[in-house]
């Protein structure tokens, strides 16, 4: 078994079970956790707890006025790197051809171009990303293993990628194989540290939405 | 038997020039990407070049690589035997038989002890004593142990010999290793494939008789002549790979306009070989031209890759039924993590 058998088979295999297993096991433990009954009665002329839950949502994806200016380069930057991610993850074909032969959906993709310049734009922003973290005294302050772990994990199959379609310093089936490895750390990786909020974001945003809703927040 | 004449004294005599036979050795030096003064190198030094004795074995193998040589466009099967190579022994090209072309087979080693080539094809059965396969009574491990011992140098032609191929493919019930598994203490030249370009067999040949040494091989032990580049970078469908355009069955319009065959579990972008700039059949065309993906077929275990049609990108394996299994458990397990917790919390509330 050569390197490329192992990562398309047993490593991303493992790596599947795991991702599938974490996410189910985790969010399954929030969602049917439960909370209290609320016995307060909400303000006159507050949303249904759906229609908070939305409105919060969408709210949350700009910041708010007092902090635009400050926020603006995690603003901006956030969402580039966050739509670049979803672009290269969705709209390259070989992506889809992985997910397809999973569960059988497909949809159109973007040109190999295309992608490969948004993900090049991807990296450059998780870059700048990073350089933030490091230069802005609070985010490093707050910053702990976890976080930058968690931006390694991130960025490292897009580097890989990148590189494996550049064919850069090694054979394709090489930086193919690294590629896919790379893919299999953050599928392992994600149930259990902070890029789990891929899947809880709406869940908390709307949950505190619907919360404070009652209280006329 | 190989004779004493230089093969430029053989042309010659056949009233071939010398500039033609320039022409003709600038033809083969660009076939194989040599440098123009490497072409002039080897006009001289074909020109010198005494019939090579070769003596070419069978195993475990289809005759496959032997119907792929004798279609060679150049040096043809008929320039190799009567103008380079003095092929003193092969199964299914000799006239004689049984215990004479075994005595051919060993005077050619006589005679030319230290300079003969062995071309083998097919892969050598190791299970059981090796009696899956034998040659006049002995097994293929003793027969090419035995005819090697002396040889210049081995090429292994086709996946069976470089690699194991078809006949080691999982369970591999006969044992079956490659050719370089076994021979350790020769030059062993791998020209893979199922079957190999007929221009990558004869090319060698033509280079070692040249030359007198091996050509320079990658870490397969393939000449970087034919073997230096992967197909998807030489392939005529690699636009329609970057603008997007994939053939998703190998009937729907994408496939009948030509697009690329990745989704359809083409293997180009990890299979190093010639085809998609050489071709087959003097040049005419290739599987992906002909409308099939590459199977990888010059690369070790391509008959046990998960499947031909299945795409590169895909996983292998039992993926889907691991992933079920997983969420099944995954989702038992965040119920009964929840249903813990919610107790521990009303035992706390009563407590």
């Amino acid at each position: 078994m050569d390197l490329l058998d192992f990562a398309r088979g047993p490593a991303i295999n493992v790596a599947m079970v795991v991702l599938v297993f974490g996410t189910l096991w985790r969010l399954l433990a929030i969602l049917f956790l439960g909370k209290p009954a609320d016995r307060t009665v909400p303000r006159l002329g507050t949303p249904g707890p759906v229609g908070a839950a939305l409105r919060e949502i969408f709210r949350r994806m700009v910041p708010h006025p007092t902090f635009a200016f400050a926020e603006r380069f995690s603003f901006f930057n956030g969402w580039v790197f966050h739509i670049g991610l979803a672009i290269v993850v969705f709209g390259f074909r070989p992506h889809v051809l992985f997910i397809k032969n999973l569960t059988g959906l497909s949809w159109p993709t973007l040109p190999s171009g295309v992608v490969y310049v948004v993900g090049a734009i991807t990296l450059v922003s998780l870059v700048a990303a990073l350089v933030r973290r490091l230069t802005n005294p609070v985010q490093r302050f707050i910053s702990g293993v976890g976080d930058y772990f968690a931006w390694f994990v991130t960025v490292f199959p897009v580097i890989t990628g990148l590189v494996a379609v550049g064919h850069v310093g090694a054979r394709y089936e090489t930086l193919l194989a690294i590629h896919i490895l790379s893919v299999a750390l953050l599928f392992v990786w994600l149930p259990f540290g902070k890029l789990f909020h891929a899947f809880l974001v709406f869940v908390s945003r709307g949950t505190t939405g619907a919360f404070l809703a009652r209280r006329g927040v | 038997m190989a004779e004493q004449k230089t093969l430029g004294e053989r042309l010659a005599e056949h009233g071939v020039s010398r500039r033609a036979f320039v022409k003709y050795a600038s033809w083969l030096g660009s076939l194989m990407a040599l440098p123009p003064a490497t072409s002039r190198a080897m006009a001289a030094e074909l020109a010198k070049a005494k019939r090579q004795s070769v003596i070419w074995l069978s195993f475990q193998e289809c005759t496959g690589c032997t119907e792929s040589i004798t279609r060679s466009k150049g040096p043809t099967l008929e320039d190799l035997i009567f103008d380079f190579i003095s092929l003193d022994y092969h199964h299914t090209l000799q006239a004689a038989s049984g215990e004479a072309i075994e005595a051919a087979r060993h005077a050619a080693m006589a005679e030319n002890k230290g300079k003969y080539v062995v071309v083998v094809d097919g892969s050598v059965p190791m299970k059981d004593g090796g009696i899956y396969s034998t040659t006049a009574g002995h097994s293929n491990y003793d027969t090419l142990m035995e005819t090697v011992k002396d040889a210049f140098a081995v090429i292994a032609v086709g996946t069976c010999a470089t690699y194991g191929g078809i006949p080691k493919a999982n369970p591999n019930p006969t044992g079956a290793v490659s050719i370089g598994d076994l021979v350790k203490d020769k030059p062993v030249i791998n020209i893979p494939g199922c079957p190999p370009i007929p221009e990558a067999m004869t090319g060698t040949v033509a280079y070692l008789l040249s030359f007198g040494k091996v050509p320079e091989l990658d870490h397969l032990g393939r000449p970087k002549a034919f073997f230096g580049e992967n197909i998807h970078d030489r392939c005529y469908r690699r636009p329609f790979y970057e603008r997007g355009q994939f053939a998703h069955a190998f009937d729907d319009q994408g496939a009948r306009d030509g697009w690329c065959l990745y989704e359809l579990g083409c293997k180009g972008p990890v299979t190093y070989n010639a085809c998609a700039t050489m071709k087959w059949n003097g040049g005419v065309s290739f599987p992906i031209q002909s409308g099939h993906g590459c199977l990888g077929c010059s690369e070790p275990d391509f008959w046990d890759k998960g499947g031909f049609y299945v795409p590169l990108s895909a996983s292998i394996g039992p993926t889907a039924k691991l992933v079920g299994g997983a969420a099944l458990a995954g989702a038992v397990a965040g119920v009964a993590a929840a249903a813990v917790a919610r107790h521990r919390k009303s035992s706390l509330n009563k407590g």
